[in-house]
C-alpha cells in the first residue's frame, strides 16, 4: 500500500513546517496528521513516509512515537473508548464503569471487539477529575458516566457507526 | 458563597461565549496588552514581580524572578521563546482545561504580554494530546487575536511581532515536568534532562533561552498588568499573593473549579464552596495539591491553602488538585492506585524511579491480594526511600532522580503509609481490608445528567 498525504493535508503539513525553526520539531503535529489521515494508526510505511518528509531516520520517527500513548502501531477499533481509573474517577467508581463496558461490549480492557467497534483500554487522569467516572472516546469526553449513561452512549455510537 | 470572592481568572465565569474575542473584549480583553505595549518590558517584569505572583504549575516559584533570568537587551544572544506548559496531568487537576474553555483570550493576552517583556517573538501552549477540544479553542482565537493584529507582525503598530502556536502532545504525563516538555517541543520522547542549567532561561528549546510557565500563572498577567502589582499582592497573603484556582474532585457535593483568595481554609473550601462532604458521610482524607503530594488526616484540614501553610502542614499546594475522600475509602486502595500511575508515567530514565515504582505497585498488589506480609509494609516505605524519601527531608534523600516524578511517587506512597499504618497492618495480619471497598458509581449534586460529547 502506498502511503500518501491527500492535498489537504499536505497543506496542512506544510503550514505545520512554517511554525517550527527545525523539520524535527514538526514530528508530534506530522504523527496526530498521519494517524488521523492513515485510518486511526500509524503503519510502518506512514513512519517511513513520515521520515522522508522530515528528513528523519525511521528509526527516529519511531523512537519519539513510541514513547506516547496517543499513537497507535496497530489498528484501532472506530471507537477508543479509554476509561479514565485514576485517583479522582476510582474514589466516584471508575471500576464499575469497567466492568459494565466489559459486559456490555463483551471484551476486556485491551481487547478490541470483533466488529472492529471498539476498542477498550484504562486511561490515567484526563482531566475530567471533577466531572468523575468519565471516559474519552476518540476525541469526545463523556462525563458524571452511570450504567444508563453508559448504554445510552455504546447505543449511540453503534447507531453513528 | 463565602465573601471576599475576587475574580482575576474567573471573572468571565458565567458569561455566553465567553472564549470567542468579540465577547472576551467586551469584557475587557486585550485592554492591557495596549498599555503593556507603551511600557518599558522591564517594567512589566517589575509589575510582575511587585505582584509577588508564585507559579501555579506547582513548584510555586516567582514569576517575575524567573522572568528575570531571561537575557534581554544587550545579555540577548540567540532568540527568547516562551512556552505555556498546558499538559495538566498530574491527577486531581483540571482548571488549565477551566481556563482555555472559558477565557482564551486572557491566556493569549498574558503570553502576548510576557512575550513582549521578555523580548520572545516565538510562543508555544504545550497542550497535552488528550486535550483536542481545547487545542481547537485555541487555536480557533489565535486564529481572532492575528485578524485583529494583536498577534503577528507589529502588534498594534508597536513594532513587536510574536508568533503563537498551539503544539500538542500525545499522552504522558511526565511532559509536564518543563525539560520533558520541551524535548517533546523538539520532536523527541519526553525525556527530563539533566540539571543543571536549573531553569531553561539558560538553555531551553532549540538551545535557546526559554520561559516555561503555567497557563493560570501567565493568565495573571493581564490582570497585573491593568490593576498593578501592588493592587494583586494585596490579594491573599503575604508571600502567597493573588488568588488560586482549586480543583476540587473526589466525595464533595459540589466537585468542580473554584477560585480562591491564597489562604483560604480548607474547611472553608470543603463546606462553604463545595457543599460538604456527600450526603451523610464524614471526611476522612484530602490530598490538597495534585496527587504527588502527601495526605492531610481530616483533624489536619483545618489549614489554610496557600504555599506556606500547607509546607507547614507537611505538605503542598502544588497544582491546587484538592482530592477530597471519605470515610468509605480505603487507604491500601489509595496507594496502589496511586502507585499504578507513578509506575506507568516513569519515563524510565532513572532506576529508581523506572524499578522501584512498579516494585512498589506489585507489593500492594501482594497486600491488596491478601498475600502480604507484616514486613512488607517497612519494605515498601524502604523502597520509598530509595526512590525520593518524604517531603521534610526526615527520610531517604531528594534527587535520586533526573526529575521530580521521583518524589511525586514516594511522598504521598510514605504519607499514606505513615498515617493510615493500621489500615496496611491489618490487610498484612488479617488477609482483607479493613475498609471493605466502595466500588458503587457516586453522582454529585452537580452532576451533567445528559449524554453530552464534551
Ligand atoms: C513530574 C512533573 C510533572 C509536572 N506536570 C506539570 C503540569 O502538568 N503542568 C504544569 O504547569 N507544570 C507541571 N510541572 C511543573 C513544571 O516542571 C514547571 O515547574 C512549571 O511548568 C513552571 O511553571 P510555573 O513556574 O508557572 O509554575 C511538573 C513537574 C514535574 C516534576
Ligand atoms: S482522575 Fe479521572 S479524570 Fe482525573
Amino acid at each position: 500500500m502506498t502511503v500518501e498525504f491527500s492535498d489537504k493535508a499536505k497543506e496542512k503539513f506544510d503550514h505545520l513546517l512554517t511554525r517550527y525553526p527545525n523539520k524535527r520539531a514538526a514530528l508530534l503535529p506530522v504523527l496526530h496528521l498521519a494517524q488521523a489521515e492513515f485510518g486511526g494508526w500509524v503503519s510502518p510505511e506512514a513512519i517511513k513516509y513520515i521520515a522522508e518528509l522530515l528528513d528523519l531516520t525511521e528509526l527516529d520517527v519511531h523512537d519519539t512515537m513510541s514513547f506516547y500513548t496517543m499513537y497507535y502501531n496497530q489498528p484501532m477499533g472506530k471507537f477508543v473508548v479509554e476509561v479514565c481509573h485514576t485517583l479522582s474517577c476510582e474514589l466516584m467508581g471508575a471500576s464499575t464503569v469497567v466492568d459494565h463496558l466489559e459486559n456490555k461490549l463483551g471484551i476486556k480492557m485491551g481487547e478490541t471487539s470483533d466488529d472492529g467497534l471498539f476498542s477498550l483500554r484504562k486511561g490515567e487522569c484526563l482531566g475530567s477529575c471533577g466531572t468523575a467516572p468519565m471516559m474519552r472516546v476518540n476525541f469526545d469526553y463523556y462525563e458524571n458516566l452511570n450504567a444508563d449513561k453508559l448504554d445510552k452512549i455504546i447505543d449511540l455510537l453503534r447507531e453513528k457507526a | 458563597m463565602a465573601k471576599n470572592d475576587i475574580k482575576i481568572l474567573m471573572a468571565k465565569d458565567g458569561i455566553e461565549n465567553s472564549h470567542q474575542i468579540d465577547v472576551a473584549m467586551k469584557h475587557g480583553a486585550y485592554s492591557a496588552l495596549k498599555k503593556a505595549l507603551k511600557m518599558e518590558n522591564t517594567a512589566i517584569t517589575s509589575e510582575v514581580k511587585t505582584s509577588g505572583v508564585r507559579g501555579r504549575g506547582g513548584a510555586g516559584f516567582p514569576a517575575g524572578i524567573k522572568w528575570g533570568f531571561m537575557p534581554i537587551g544587550d545579555r540577548k544572544k540567540k532568540p527568547n521563546y516562551v512556552v505555556v506548559n498546558a499538559d495538566e496531568s498530574e491527577p486531581g487537576t483540571f482548571k488549565d482545561r477551566w481556563l482555555i474553555e472559558k477565557d482564551p483570550h486572557m491566556l493569549i493576552e498574558g503570553i502576548i504580554i510576557t512575550s513582549y517583556a521578555v523580548e520572545a517573538h516565538v510562543a508555544y501552549i504545550y497542550i497535552r494530546g488528550e486535550y483536542y477540544k481545547q487545542a481547537l479553542i485555541l487555536e480557533k482565537a489565535i486564529e481572532e487575536a492575528y485578524a485583529k493584529g494583536f498577534l503577528g507582525k507589529n502588534i498594534l503598530g508597536s513594532g513587536f511581532d510574536l508568533e503563537l502556536t498551539v503544539h500538542r502532545g500525545a499522552g504522558a504525563y511526565i511532559c509536564g515536568e518543563e525539560t520533558a516538555l520541551l524535548n517533546s517541543l523538539e520532536g523527541r520522547r519526553g525525556y527530563p534532562r539533566i540539571k543543571p542549567p536549573y531553569f531553561p532561561a539558560a538553555i531551553g528549546v532549540f538551545m535557546c533561552p526559554t520561559l516555561v510557565n503555567n497557563v493560570e500563572t501567565i493568565a495573571n498577567v493581564p490582570w497585573i498588568i491593568e490593576n498593578g502589582g501592588e493592587a494583586f499582592s494585596e490579594i491573599g497573603k503575604p508571600n502567597n499573593t493573588g488568588t488560586k484556582l482549586l480543583s476540587v474532585s473526589g466525595h464533595v457535593n459540589l466537585p468542580g473549579v473554584y477560585e480562591v483568595p491564597l489562604g483560604l481554609n480548607l474547611m472553608t473550601l470543603i463546606n462553604d464552596y463545595c457543599g460538604g462532604i456527600r450526603d451523610g458521610h464524614k471526611l476522612k482524607a484530602v490530598i490538597p495539591g495534585g496527587s504527588s503530594m502527601p495526605v492531610l488526616k481530616a483533624e489536619e484540614c483545618d489549614v489554610d491553602m496557600d504555599f506556606d501553610a500547607l509546607k507547614n502542614a507537611g505538605s503542598s499546594l502544588g497544582s491546587g488538585g484538592v482530592i477530597v475522600m471519605d470515610e468509605t475509602t480505603c487507604m491500601v486502595d489509595v496507594c496502589l492506585n496511586l502507585l499504578k500511575f507513578y509506575a506507568h508515567e516513569s519515563c524510565g530514565q532513572c532506576t529508581p524511579c523506572r524499578e522501584g515504582m512498579p516494585w512498589m505497585a506489585r507489593m500492594l498488589q501482594r497486600i491488596k491480594s491478601g498475600e502480604g506480609r507484616p514486613e512488607d509494609i517497612e519494605l515498601v516505605l524502604n523502597v520509598a526511600d530509595y526512590v525520593g524519601g518524604d517531603i521534610d527531608f526526615s527520610r531517604g534523600k531528594l534527587g535520586k532522580t533526573i526529575c521530580a516524578l521521583g518524589e511525586a511517587g514516594s511522598w504521598p506512597t510514605i504519607a499514606l503509609i505513615k498515617k493510615y499504618r493500621d489500615e496496611f497492618e491489618h490487610f498484612c495480619k488479617n488477609h482483607e481490608p479493613l475498609i471493605k471497598r466502595d466500588k458503587s458509581i457516586k453522582t454529585p449534586k452537580n452532576a451533567i445528567a445528559e449524554v453530552v460529547a464534551t
